[in-house]
């Protein structure tokens, strides 16, 4: 048999009888199970996921649910096909021994596999003082029991909610309070809500758009301490600049941190950022080389992206979950050439004080903004951002059908500003710094983050040799 | 004598039954400049760039006059836009923000998200019952004309529901939106001494349905009455609400496609499953199979087959080609549809085929406002057409055609049958 023969019986043999593991039985996971499947995978499937619930959707956690429009169990997501699956849910996988290739399970368990995906996600950042975090009525948000949790408890009408950190899920949960009529504190250490997201000047008519809605916002200020009373349960917060607020429940939106302990010791480049990957989602180890047998997708993915200097990209954005999972699923079955690039425009949407914002591309690259359609006042625009002349992203108000044409800019790196539409042009369409926080400052971690830096700045110093 | 473009003979009437063989010689150019000055667009991809650039206008007003240089041995400026233009704008003559504004107060009314989601739903038992009401009429019989008896009344009933219109006004509109319709025509034959004259009439007719309109509105404005159009007329705040005329120019919009498109659609999709045994014996077997098998008859006979109004407000660079600043620019759906580049096997029907982002209610801010009712309505009537007429057999294929362009659809599609299921 010629190499290219036995080669291509290998790939059949796995792909009739291989054993495919997946990490994480969430959104990226089940489309990459959906995927392997669509893509003519036979062999066995595991999947397994420390939550006890089959996979749901996350994005209505934080707006219909709160709400009380839809249950919090009725959010599962829907199934694209069969997958024919081994589901092991309610069991977290605590350890990866690529040697002998395997996925350690906290019942103690060892699974085998011939090819690993890890799509274990991001949890949410907890208030960082333990007593204080378990006070009764302090919530975070990032499962369906958290979203159950806080729906009830504003549907007990609060006298007040605190929301701690306006990132888009703490301005989400501030739109509800709104819609709810409940009274709402919302404490920002940036200097304006979803400035790690969008920068200082939409951040500016965020800020507006909440205090026209009556929240009581408070930006470059944080929360220092919780108190409770004699039942533990959460009566105040004490503030940096030594004012309190009297709410009996608090919403810590703190931003995510990365599933990653798991994978300590096992020799992947895993870290704060989540797993480096990439462009097919292919796992680096520690030492920048790629791996053969391990994959990521979803939100602890961090991957090189060709638009943004082949900085890594690590999005926690719904698109990026589902495509990063069908490439990984993809190239988990094929060989090269037949690789496939996960190269997705980042694209986010969020909905708050009946404006829905989304945004394409990532505009903390940029450094300066122009409004380029429509009407700041009424809160209907659109807005380029721009870098070294070529546009980078754009976010949009209530003007989300023009999101495709600007997408389609950026990936052409098109010219920034803009060309000018033919209608509707904003009063002034000078472009004017973007005013994103110093990537030093502590701030709401914003959903997509630059995590490599770009070489000409050379701010990276290597160290003397010592002997 | 000047050789004929393919976007020219596309539109001859002749070749009405069947403009695609024409559709793929244009594609060949994806963006055409046509000797007179216009620009056809005929490519998928760069329609759907076009539908999401803001230097796209839709408003006629700002489309350069006259659009089409005088035809041979014809004085006569393009007519089309005039006869429009003479109205007050509506949501598919507007651009933002006017557009934005107008649509997002009729929206809640008519599509009925976000504050009443159900009102199309809602209105499911009624088209049924209309629908069977059109098959029982069949009993008995063993020929009928699927336009007359089937694809029109039901669209048109409902419309007048929806909108607040008497039915009893139907014969009057019907021939204004007729003639108007015939007076239309975007091709060589448009300078012909018999299209002049139509043009005359249609002009008078779309003045008359204006005015039919105007009178409705200000009834309302009296006495409100059921439906969209007095909702309109009635329930806004007094800075929301539009002006007399632009709320006659939409109504008249509304009543106007509520009637035409639908009406195509089903007829061409009764025309197509009977010229396709195969997929509507599988329709009959799988009826599950309606709501995907309704959009892929929408992207194979689309309805609109191709959109006139637009024009660059900038010079535009597109598919190595730039439409300058000021020239029309016809956005070719029809071809769209069938552009192998964007779908597999383009003039294979594939009820069960998968992403198919059809172009067939075009996309971007223009999308077709009326396109949940239409689904619903086509769904119901095709579906219910599939599983009650025993063994239909197309009589005459192809049928006659209507004289429109860009309402393209057959004028009668006569179909023999076994009978009528209960
Ligand atoms: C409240 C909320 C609102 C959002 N709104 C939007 C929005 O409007 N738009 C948007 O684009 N995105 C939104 N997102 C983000 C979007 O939901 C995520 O990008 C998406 O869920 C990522 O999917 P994933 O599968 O990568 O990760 P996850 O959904 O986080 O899934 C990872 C899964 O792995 C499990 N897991 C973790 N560690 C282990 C382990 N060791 N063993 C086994 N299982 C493990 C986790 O419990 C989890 O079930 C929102 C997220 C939240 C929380």
């Amino acid at each position: 048999m010629t190499l290219r023969a036995t080669v291509e019986e290998l790939v059949r043999e796995f792909r009739a009888n291989g054993r495919i593991v997946i990490v994480g039985a969430s959104l990226a996971g089940l489309r990459a199970a959906e995927t392997l499947r669509a893509e003519g995978f036979t062999g066995s499937l595991t999947i397994i996921g420390d939550e006890p619930y089959e996979p749901y959707d996350r994005p209505p956690l934080s707006k219909q649910v709160l709400k009380g429009w839809v249950p919090a169990d009725h959010t599962k997501l829907p199934r694209m096909r069969e997958v024919d699956a081994d589901w092991r849910l309610g069991v977290a996988a605590t350890g990866l021994d690529r040697d002998t290739k395997q996925v350690r399970l906290a019942d103690g368990e060892q699974v085998p596999y011939d090819r690993l995906l890890i799509a274990t996600g991001t949890r949410a950042r907890q208030w960082p003082n333990p007593s204080e975090a378990a006070l009764y009525g302090v919530h975070t948000i990032r499962s369906r029991d958290d979203a159950a949790q806080l729906q009830k408890a504003l549907a007990e009408s609060p006298s007040r909610v605190l929301v701690i950190g306006a990132g888009f899920i703490g301005s989400e949960v501030a739109s509800v309070c709104r819609e709810l009529d409940i009274p709402v504190t919302v404490v920002e250490r940036g200097s304006a809500p979803l400035v790690g997201a969008l920068g200082g000047v939409i951040g500016e008519i965020a800020a507006q758009m909440q205090r026209e809605h009556g929240v009581d916002l408070r930006c470059g200020l944080g929360v220092s301490s919780l108190e409770g009373d004699s039942g533990g349960h959460v009566r105040r917060a004490h503030l940096s600049d030594g004012t309190t607020v009297d709410a009996d429940v608090v919403v810590a939106s703190l931003g995510s941190i990365r599933n990653v302990e798991w994978l300590e010791g096992s020799g992947l480049a895993a870290g704060f950022w989540g797993v480096g990957c990439d462009a097919g989602g292919r796992a680096f180890d520690i030492n920048g080389v790629v791996t053969d047998s391990i994959y990521v997708a979803g939100d602890v993915a961090r991957a090189p992206h060709v638009l943004y200097e082949y900085q890594f990209l690590a999005m926690e954005h719904w698109d990026n979950a589902v495509l990063g999972a069908e490439v990984a699923a993809h190239n988990m079955v094929n060989l090269e050439p037949n690789y496939r690039p996960h190269l997705l425009l980042p694209g986010f949407w969020s909905g708050q004080f009946g404006v829905n914002i989304k945004s394409v591309g990532v505009p903390p690259f940029g450094d300066e903004i122009v409004f380029t359609q429509g009407s700041v006042e009424e809160r209907r625009f659109a807005a380029a951002y721009g870098h070294g002349g070529r546009i980078v992203a754009a976010v949009t108000f209530d003007h989300g059908k023009w999101l495709e044409y600007y997408g389609k800019l950026i990936e052409q790196s098109g010219p920034f500003p803009p060309p000018p539409p033919g209608w509707d042009q904003p009063p002034d369409m000078k472009p004017v710094p973007a005013e994103f926080p110093d990537p030093r400052v502590p701030t709401a971690i914003p959903d997509v983050v630059l995590t490599g830096h770009a070489p000409s700045e050379r701010t990276a110093e290597f160290r003397p040799r010592r002997h | 004598m000047v050789e004929e473009t393919p976007w020219q003979q596309a539109l001859r009437y002749a070749n009405r039954a069947n403009p695609y063989p024409f559709y793929e010689e244009l594609r060949r150019t994806p963006v055409a400049r046509q000797p007179d000055g216009t620009y056809v667009v005929s490519t998928y991809q760069e329609i759907v760039a076009l539908l999401h650039d803001p230097r796209v206008s839709s408003d006629v007003r700002k489309l350069p006059v006259p659009v089409a240089a005088p035809a041979e041995g014809s004085a006569e400026a393009e007519p089309i836009t005039e006869a429009v233009i003479s109205l007050e704008p509506n949501i598919i003559t507007q651009d933002p923000p006017e557009h934005d504004r107008d649509r997002r107060m009729m929206t809640p009314r008519f599509v009925g998200p976000p504050h009443s989601p159900h009102l199309i739903s809602d209105l499911e038992p009624e088209i049924r019952r209309i629908v069977d009401g059109l098959l029982d009429n069949m009993q008995g019989k063993t020929r009928f004309d699927a336009v007359d008896e089937f694809a029109y009344p039901l669209p048109v009933t409902v419309i007048c529901k929806v909108l607040g219109v008497p039915l009893e006004d139907e014969p009057r509109f019907h021939s204004w939106i007729e003639t108007a319709l015939d007076a239309l025509d975007f091709g060589p034959e448009a300078a012909s001494e018999e299209m002049q004259s139509r043009l005359a009439g249609g002009r008078r007719a779309v003045q008359e349905f204006g005015q039919f309109a105007a009178d409705l509105l200000d009834r309302y404005a009296r006495q409100p009455g059921p439906g969209m159009l007095s909702a309109m007329v009635n329930e806004d705040g007094p800075e929301e609400r539009m002006s007399q005329g632009v709320l006659a120019s939409n109504a008249l919009l509304l009543i106007f496609a509520g009637h035409e498109t639908t009406v195509n659609l089903i007829a061409h999709s009764v025309l197509t499953l009977l010229r396709h045994p195969d997929a509507l014996e599988k329709l009959r077997r799988r009826p599950e199979l309606i709501v995907p098998g309704v959009e892929e008859l929408l992207r194979f006979e689309s309805s609109v087959q191709f959109w006139h109004t637009r024009s660059a407000v900038e010079d535009i660079d597109i598919a190595g080609t730039t439409i300058p600043k000021g020239a029309p620019i016809f956005l070719a759906y029809g071809s769209a549809n069938r552009d192998p580049q964007r779908f597999t096997d383009p003039d294979e029907l594939d009820l069960e085929r998968c992403d198919n982002q059809h172009l067939g209610f075009s996309q971007g801010i223009h999308f077709c406002f009326g396109a949940p009712l239409a689904r619903l309505e086509v769904q119901v009537a095709v579906g219910e057409f599939v599983r009650r007429v025993q063994n239909p057999r197309l009589v005459e294929d192809p049928p006659p055609y209507r004289h429109n362009q860009i309402f393209r659809g057959p004028r009668h599609v006569l179909v023999d049958i076994d009978g009528i299921h209960d």
